[in-house]
């Protein structure tokens, strides 16, 4: 495991031109972030956080300002190239899954596999698939189409999508808006075990007690961090489990 | 270089909408199938009328009395008789290179054996004609030269009549009633089948000219002359001088029109297939419209693929799809849909043209070549109508597809 910081924003701005009035979603941010972090980005609506992750993510560029992305300077990239680096180096957890519908858990699985540098055999792609699914406590539901899967279930599809290509990071933007509370701690929990495994994760949220389970906060406010402190009564998934009564006792 | 991966990615998509797949693909199968049935019935027509132009025989000049339009088609069919029988023996003794000449009478009649009777087409003939035809008997023998010079009351009959006339009695040597004289069978065609213009070519009798004249037709005129050439070089100067000796016998001066057409078997046969020709691509055309058409749904549906789609090609993006495999996800989906709708409405199309067939007994004859043709056309639809979805969801901005709802 390489160590030092994967994630390196520089004062880092992103303004829209929409019409006649500029809007600075982000105005000079610099953070770095360190290999095997779990941050919670965190503030209100319009303080800039999806904007951000967008620029970590390789979705959109700085208007000014450096991203350096595990050692190599990614601010000035072309399309390609970014979607290239988005299929090597990151993966993406959405609040609405964007799972492929009609599609299978193992093809939705497989799908940052079909865009990579390396060609696959349908064998070579579905015991990859099957493995990481499993690892998400999914095994045996890979044939299962989204439709017939439950919110939680589709979430833990759309992370063993993120993590099918080994990424440097695992970005997700409100995971669990769309999730119950006991659901939402569920995944909390996949995320926890998965940086135990020293894999990065960086989590958009703006529910308090949903960023308590990351090891790390960084708080946004106009465009600017307002703070950035580690957590120091960090949530522990399985005990918050625990404490939850089990409402309905199918899973 | 994710061809593979790509045509996978193509073909899963299709597959998730098996239904509308189906349905897109249906205009294509349609139009395919059209354009191969209608192209296998025109080239159907042309073939035959090619083969009976042939069985006009061979190097063979027609002269028919009355004169011609201008656009080549003659003016009362058999009507004003200009053309003499010492016009036919003369073209047989003085035209250079005539092989064999016949004279033809046309009439239609009744004609009765026992209690059976039957309307049929009369020809009166040389005794050259058979040959000038190259149409063998399949039975009995033919008339004579002497049973022309005689006019003796002998014919041979085509399958048709022979079969509504005798049944399954043997014709030959059997009485023929004709106009109430009593004619001898003395041969059966071999049976010809249907003409390009549906009359059944076994249905006729065909007797010496010299006996149709006296005893059927009437008249003293014939309706055409049949000029063999020997050596086919020699038909282009036989043709001039059977116009001059007859402008000659016929005493038609200088700049008058001639009261005779004269055509020899190639510019018949260009005539005739010139206007299946026309038809051919006519009908190709209009089945091709429908061609057209299926690809303008293709294009519909590929359009209302990319927008429903639009989350799924910025998730796809996010996972690192650039915009040159989302263009050759959708160019393939709509090459596959068009050329596999090709391949069904090819199967099809010949399908539908053995039908005709064999139902409407219309010829068809389906060439290779169409079906390439058709193949190429169905997948350059798919392409052409396929490109603009393709680049249209190609050049989605990620974050904004993503977002979208
Ligand atoms: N594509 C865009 N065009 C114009 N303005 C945008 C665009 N995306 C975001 N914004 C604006 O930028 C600001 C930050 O938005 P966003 O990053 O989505 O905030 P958050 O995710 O924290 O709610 C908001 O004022 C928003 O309206
Ligand atoms: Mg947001």
């Amino acid at each position: 495991m390489k160590n030092g910081e994967v994630v390196k924003l520089i004062d880092v701005y992103k303004t829209y031109h929409t019409g006649d009035v500029d809007v600075h979603a982000v105005r000079g941010v610099s953070l770095e972030i360190q290999r095997g972090e779990f941050v919670a980005l965190m503030g209100a609506s319009g303080s800039g956080k999806s904007t951000l992750m967008n620029i970590v993510g390789c979705l959109d560029r700085p208007t000014s300002g450096r991203y350096v992305l595990d050692d190599a300077d990614v601010s000035a990239l072309d399309r390609d190239q970014l979607a290239d680096i988005r299929n090597h180096k990151l993966g993406f957890v959405f609040q609405s899954f964007n799972l492929l519908p009609r599609t299978s858990a193992r093809e939705n699985v497989e799908l940052p596999l079909l865009y990579g540098a390396h060609r696959l055999t349908n064998a070579q792609l579905r015991e990859k698939a099957d493995a990481v699914l499993a690892s998400v406590g999914l095994a045996g539901r890979e044939d299962h189409h989204p439709s017939q899967l439950s919110g939680g279930q589709q979430q833990r599809v759309a992370i063993a999508r993120a993590l099918v290509n080994d990424p440097e990071v695992v970005l997700a933007d409100e995971p669990t808006g769309n999730l119950d509370s006991r659901t939402s701690v569920e995944i909390m929990g996949i995320f926890q075990q998965l940086n135990e495994r020293d894999i990065t994760i960086i989590m958009v949220t703006h529910e308090q007690d949903i960023a308590a389970y990351a090891r790390r906060n960084v708080v946004m406010r106009d465009g600017r961090i307002l703070k950035d402190f580690n957590v120091t009564q960090r949530f522990d998934a399985t005990a918050e489990l625990g404490k939850i009564a089990p409402i309905d006792s199918e899973l | 270089m994710k061809v593979g991966s790509t045509l996978n990615i193509a073909l899963r998509a299709l597959r998730r909408n098996k239904m509308r797949s189906v349905l897109t693909a249906l205009g294509i199968i349609i139009g395919v199938a059209a354009v191969i049935a209608m192209v296998g019935i025109g080239n159907g027509a042309k073939a035959q009328v090619e083969a009976q132009i042939a069985s006009l025989g061979q190097n063979v000049i027609l002269i028919f009395s009355g004169s011609t339009t201008s656009s080549g088609i003659r003016t009362g069919w058999g009507g004003a008789g200009t053309l003499k029988i010492e016009d036919a023996e003369a073209i047989r003794r003085e035209v250079p290179g005539v092989a064999a000449v016949s004279e033809e009478v046309v009439s239609t009649t009744q004609v009765a054996a026992g209690n059976q009777n039957w309307f049929t087409r009369i020809y009166g003939e040389s005794a050259d004609y058979l040959d000038i035809r190259q149409w063998p008997l399949s039975d009995g023998a033919p008339f004579t030269a002497q049973d022309v010079r005689s006019a003796n009351k002998v014919c041979i009959i085509g399958r048709t009549t022979a079969s509504q006339i005798y049944g399954n009695d043997d014709p030959v040597g059997q009485i023929l009633r004709i106009k109430n004289v009593p004619f001898t069978v003395t041969g059966i065609l071999t049976p010809k089948g249907l003409s390009t213009q549906g009359v059944d070519q076994d249905d006729v009798v065909i007797m010496p000219f010299t006996s149709a004249m006296k005893r059927v037709v009437g008249g003293t005129t014939l309706r055409n002359i049949n000029v063999q050439i020997g050596d086919g070089r020699q038909i282009a100067a036989a043709q001039q001088q059977i116009i001059s000796l007859l402008r000659q016998r016929h005493n038609i001066r200088a700049g008058r029109d001639d009261d005779f057409t004269v055509r020899n078997q190639q510019e018949i046969a260009d005539a005739a297939t010139a206007t299946t020709a026309v038809m051919t691509v006519l009908l190709g055309s209009i089945a091709g419209v429908s061609l057209v058409v299926g690809g303008i749904g293709i294009m519909n549906i590929m359009l209302v693929s990319v927008t429903e789609r639009t989350r799924e090609i910025g998730t796809r993006m996010a996972m690192g799809a650039h915009g040159s495999d989302i263009l050759m996800q959708f160019l393939i989906e709509a090459v596959t849909l068009s050329s596999v709708g090709g391949v069904i409405g090819i199967v099809f199309g010949i399908g539908a043209s053995q039908i005709l067939s064999s139902y409407a007994h219309w010829p068809t004859l389906i060439s290779l070549s169409s079906i390439i043709v058709a193949f190429m056309f169905s997948a350059a639809v798919g392409i052409f109508f396929g490109f603009y979805p393709a680049r249209k969801a190609a050049a989605l901005d990620p974050i904004e597809a993503l977002r979208y709802e």
